[in-house]
């Protein structure tokens, strides 16, 4: 397999847009799947099919053995230091909802402070807000700079005695911003504060190293790493998912139940009660092997290269204001049009097969910020090419010509 | 599907030069709307005279050309307009956007028909509707005195 003409792979670019060639420029918002993902799913529920983790049949012992796999090649893939570290989740939103929930339960209390970012998604935001109400926590922000980038300093300068987590983004799905989390990680750690890092957007592009980071909790979406929907994965560290008290109560995650009282299952099996998405989590086990056939190095580098050629060719366009221009970029290119409305531009551009994502991106916090109600963002893919950019140039000169005709 | 259906002369007029853009003194009505999806904000103000006759409207907000447009063509419409021609002309353009091939109003003339026909290209673009809705909405809500923001994601 080559990056060159990876596009083969994924199905969905056999199809027309309008009678145009997609050109899928949303991967920040989800991306596409390759065959050999959703052929898994089909053939899982063809020929492979059960429930998980409890029956001892022939089919649900090797169910049971796919769906393990993959929490093991999840644990290779980011260098966890135990499988029991990775917990499936029905997504990121769930995996930070599940920290901020048990977290706060036991550890938090009035006056408390959680500090977050300006650049957060709202899926690592409003789960910790529920926290003001219940225990009376506030929740401070560190401050975007002019780049769209966040600093070590304006982080350090959040930090007070009360600061009890730090939950911040990897990479912008804005601004593209990648954050020193390493470094940041180190500060947080220096002063006992735990860190709980969202990488929706850095687990697809960037090569993670849990042991490295040494963070406490990483938050990561399988649809947008040529995954399922419907899946997402937490890994935390052992000590926290030993300590922490369950997420949610039911089938698989018990030891001993009786009317008197109940015990709490092993890890990993503790934090995933119920049925879980087993089709879906037996198919990311492909998109990891997809990733890693590739290399994730390879993949970095292909997008680094087509986000420097994205910005070299918008930055030539007089129209265009590209938003954020962060230190340490990865591969989301945002941007207004003067007199166009983020809106319209998405709709002109999906009538030549150009799939692009208008509005605040769920960071309605970093909008307010910059003083824009909505920006246009452009973001790659595996799959993108750099003709796929320059179509993204041309159907933005039609905006232009549309609108100033 | 084609774009000019969509982005019509009118339109592109209306979004780039909204007619009736301001806030004005002495308003008795007014109410807020917003499309939290995209975030689009609209802010209707009405003078309502002792006869229930809309004496004067104006608008502020941001939005799309879609929105803007439309809050622009419905205040020039409006003005002038008692309750009971208000409440015909909102239900027949958001029938029209909806389901009608046209509209049925003999309130208007040929001439503001055709404006108001310029916002039926939203009809293929299922995402856009509530853009061209938005403003409606909220007039609604401002004539009715509802408390509180329309929001086109809690419309029944």
């Amino acid at each position: 397999m080559n990056i060159k003409d990876i596009k083969k792979e994924f199905p969905i670019f056999d199809n027309k847009v309008h009678n145009n060639d997609l050109v899928y420029l949303d991967s920040a918002n989800s991306s596409q799947k390759p065959k050999v993902v959703v052929d898994r799913i089909y053939d899982f529920y063809t020929k492979e099919f059960s429930n998980v983790g409890r029956s001892v049949h022939y089919l649900a012992v090797a169910a049971t053995n796919l769906y393990e796999n993959t929490r093991v090649l999840v644990q290779k893939y980011i260098n966890a230091k135990d499988p029991n570290e990775i917990v499936f989740t029905k997504g990121a939103t769930e995996a930070i909802n599940l920290v901020a929930n048990t977290f706060g339960q036991k550890y938090l209390k009035e006056g408390d402070e959680i500090l977050i970012t300006e650049l957060e998604h709202h899926s690592n935001y409003v789960p910790w807000h529920y926290l003001r109400k219940s225990k009376g926590v506030k929740i401070n922000f560190a401050d975007v700079d002019e780049n769209g980038d966040i600093s070590i300093e304006s982080i350090e300068k959040k930090i007070t005695p009360k600061t009890k987590i730090l939950a911040i983004t990897h990479l912008s799905n804005v601004t593209g911003a990648i954050l020193p989390i390493k470094e940041i990680i180190q500060l947080a750690h220096s002063k006992n504060i735990p860190v709980l890092v969202d990488g929706c957007q850095g687990a697809p592009h960037l090569k993670l190293d849990m042991q490295d980071l040494d963070c406490d909790f990483y938050a990561i979406s399988c649809h947008k790493m040529y995954g399922p929907t419907g899946l997402g994965v937490l890994y935390a560290k052992k000590k926290w998912l030993e300590e922490l008290p369950p997420y949610q109560g039911g089938g698989g995650m018990i030891g001993e139940v009786k009317k008197e009282g109940i015990t709490f299952g092993d890890l990993p099996n503790k934090y995933e009660a119920g049925t879980m998405a087993t089709a879906q989590v037996i198919a990311f086990g492909e998109s990891i092997n997809f990733i890693n056939k590739l290399g994730i190095e390879k993949i970095e580098e292909h997008e680094r290269e087509l986000t420097k050629y994205g910005e070299e060719i918008l930055r030539k366009n007089n129209s265009v204001k590209l938003i954020g221009s962060p230190k340490n970029k990865g591969s989301v290119l945002s941007f207004t049009l003067d007199g166009v409305h983020p809106h319209d531009i998405a709709t002109i551009l999906d009538e030549d097969g150009v799939a692009i994502r208008a509005g605040h991106h769920c960071c309605q916090i970093l909008h307010e910020k910059l003083g824009l109600a909505a920006t246009a963002r452009a973001s790659l893919g595996v799959y993108n090419t750099k003709d796929d950019l320059d179509q993204l140039n041309s159907s933005i000169n039609k905006c232009i010509k549309i609108f100033n005709s | 599907m084609d774009l000019k259906d969509l982005y019509q002369e009118i339109i592109l007029d209306h979004g780039k030069n909204p007619r009736n853009l301001g806030k004005f003194e002495n308003f008795n009505k007014d109410a807020k709307g917003h499309n939290p999806l995209c975030g689009d904000k609209v802010h209707v103000y009405l003078k309502v005279d002792e006869n229930k006759k809309i004496s004067d409207i104006k608008f502020e907000g941001h939005g799309c050309a879609i929105s803007m447009a439309s809050a622009s063509i419905m205040t020039e419409l409006m003005k002038d307009k008692d309750q009971k021609e208000v409440n015909e002309l909102i239900e027949d353009f958001l029938k029209m956007i909806k389901d009608n091939p046209d509209l049925k109003s003999n309130l208007i003339n040929e001439d503001d028909k055709t404006k108001l026909m310029s916002l039926s290209g939203v009809k293929k673009y299922p995402m856009r509707v509530k853009c061209a809705t938005l403003p409606w909405h909220t007039l609604i809500s401002a004539m009715t005195n509802k408390p509180g923001e329309v929001n086109t994601e809690k419309d029944d």
